[in-house]
């Protein structure tokens, strides 16, 4: 059985000496299995120092550093020089995540016999999708593009959130980028060397939510076989993204509320508290407002967490952008594609522009997306746009988020774009309520529709859709379609 | 498990290999009623290539892939072709492979080492 420490003799644990890093970070011995390793490099990999120490550190880290038979780590050993690579790993929770790998060499002292070696990994994500060329909003470092006044103001406020410790509320529709907004004001803080740690507080059972958020000791119930370390633990020093904060049940309000005030918590069945220091930006596109007037959100955690607030307007309402967002992804998806598509012609746009993406950013994407696939020319025309946005009427929200149909009102929308504005013809509608017609009712229609026409032959379904194989079962599956 | 099936396993060595995509050589085993029929086939691909891999385990109508790490989106791919994944497996895999046959296999089990060194 490994120890799992060892101790430079009479000098210094490497637990307590791992504990300071502000990476993942590992101790090998001489055959490179792992003695040591810190919260974060649990955090990073999903593997609990009981299961990584004592195992060959490449089966743990997963790296394509070019560590085959351990010529890296061989080599380090060997000769003492630092090895500096840049790669990425496959965590546990099947995530590829970009790093930098340093290895080097550790001795016990000057001169003396070489003792393994000390791997950090720092996660270089955030990073790399700077340098990858991402227009940036507002020449800042975020992928985050929009040149309408009301991001404008957004991109002004975000420096001065990022350098609070507060906690921070994100609202704003389905698609409108919440989550990166969080993730930019992580990174560009003092915390941003430190893990960023994302949940969804709709997506688990509430039982299964107090366990991620909060850990959990062995036995606490049945089938905790071994203490597991919650988000809040792993994301000490650094920040914890709450998204759909609003579907969060009231006693884990409770729970989150403490922890707000007192920067402590007990893992669920455990009997020692437990210290973090974390920022928490939580993300809803719900009203908390009305949550807490129909008693399902807890009014004291809602002043705790809105003590700073961004609200993301939604895409119709951000003059100019959607023009600007067309052609951005349009380059994106011609290059990654390979494709000639340079522009949109002047009939496409008529109706590009005109569209009220209820779907915000993430609708247009796949838009873009669906055109860029179809179309065979220099120009997507017309007929290279998807059928829906010439069956489908203009739709708008209502104030609980549904998409309402407008009041027939004979005028005509204005769609901005470019600078030059246009004026588009409505079609008179009838103003009913179309809960449910939102992009994915459309998108499960459309891809209904292709089966149909292709006879269940998936092949045909994705050609018709102008999409891949790939693109379509993951739709399928996404919808639960198969 | 049906009467007659495949098991792929990425391998390195005489490991499971760490990542899917970077598997270059697996290991086709065939399982009859339970105990394996005849000896396991080695293949070398051309190049590590998921895309690649992922064709191949369906073109040989492989039951089970057992790998170490993997992306979600293949992942995701192969269960939603009905072929059972079980991930993160560390251990050589002659003894993987065993426990798989036995039905004892699970996603992040780490077994017992055969080998006296790890040296890859």
């Amino acid at each position: 059985m490994m120890r799992k420490t060892f101790a430079v003799p009479g000098v210094i644990a490497l637990d307590d000496l791992l504990a300071g890093f502000p990476h993942a970070a590992a101790c090998l011995d001489e055959g490179f299995k792992i003695v040591a390793v810190n919260n974060r490099f649990e955090a990073m990999t999903g593997y609990g120092r009981d299961v990584a120490v004592g195992v060959y550190a490449d089966f743990i880290v997963r790296s394509n550093m070019g560590n085959s038979r351990g010529q890296v780590f061989q080599k380090v050993a060997e000769s003492g020089e630092a090895a500096s690579i840049e790669g990425d790993i496959i965590n546990r929770s099947r995530k590829k995540v970009a790093v930098r790998f340093t290895v080097s060499r550790l001795r016990t002292k000057r001169g003396g016999r070489s003792k393994g070696l000390l791997l950090v990994l720092e996660d270089i994500s955030g990073q790399q999708t700077s340098s990858q060329g991402v227009r940036l909003g507002g020449g800042r470092a975020s992928d985050i593009i929009g040149h309408s006044p009301k991001m404008q103001a957004i991109f002004d406020i975000m420096p001065l959130m990022a350098h609070t410790e507060a906690s921070i509320l994100i609202t704003g529709e389905t698609g409108t980028g919440k989550d990166k907004i969080a993730e930019t004001i992580h990174r560009n803080s003092s915390r941003g060397k430190y893990q960023f740690v994302k949940i969804n507080c709709g997506a688990l059972p509430p039982e299964l939510l107090e366990s991620e958020l909060f850990g959990h000791v062995k036995g606490a119930f049945t089938g905790a076989v071994r203490d597991k370390q919650g988000m809040f633990k792993l994301a000490d020093k650094g920040t914890i993204f709450l998204t759909e904060i609003g579907d969060m049940p009231l006693p884990l309000q409770v729970k989150l509320l403490s922890v707000l005030d007192d920067r402590a918590f007990y893992p669920v069945g455990g009997e020692r508290k437990e210290k973090v220091d974390v920022r928490v930006i939580a993300a809803t596109h719900r009203s908390l407002h009305d949550q807490v007037e129909r008693r399902v959100f807890r009014e004291d955690l809602f002043y705790r967490l809105n003590v700073l607030h961004i609200h993301l307007p939604p895409l119709r309402e951000r003059e100019g952008d959607i023009r600007f967002l067309l052609d951005y992804f349009l380059q994106d998806y011609a290059t990654r594609l390979g494709k000639e598509v340079q522009t949109f012609s002047e009939s496409a746009l008529v109706h590009l522009l005109a569209y009220p993406y209820p779907g915000n950013i993430r609708e247009l994407r796949n838009i873009v997306e669906y055109c860029a696939n179809v179309c065979r020319k220099q120009d997507i025309g017309k007929d290279d746009l998807p059928r829906y946005l010439f069956d489908r009427l203009p739709v708008s929200r209502s104030a609980d988020g549904l998409p309402v149909k407008p009041e027939p009102t004979g005028e005509v929308m204005r769609a901005v774009g470019d600078g030059a504005k246009k004026e588009i013809p409505i079609t008179p509608a009838t103003g009913r309520r179309v809960g449910g017609d939102n992009w994915t009712a459309i998108e499960k229609e459309m891809i209904l529709q292709a089966l149909t026409a292709g006879k269940g032959n998936r092949q045909k379904a994705a050609e018709l859709l102008g999409w891949g194989r790939t693109t379509l079962w993951r739709k399928i599956r996404q919808y639960d379609l198969a | 498990m049906k009467e007659k099936t495949k098991i792929l396993i990425t391998a390195q060595g005489d490991f499971v290999a760490q990542r899917f995509d970077l598997a270059a050589e697996v290991v086709i085993a065939t399982v009859e009623n339970g105990e394996p029929a005849g000896k396991s086939r080695t293949i070398i691909m051309d190049r590590p290539s998921p895309e690649d891999l992922c064709n191949m385990i369906m073109e040989e109508d492989i039951a089970m892939v057992i790998c170490g790490g993997i992306e979600d989106r293949h992942y995701q791919f192969l269960t939603w072709k009905k072929i059972e994944v079980i991930d993160s497996v560390i251990g050589d895999y002659q003894s993987v492979l065993k426990k798989a046959i036995a039905g004892d296999l699970q996603s992040g089990d780490l077994l017992l080492l055969a080998r006296g060194d790890l040296s890859l």
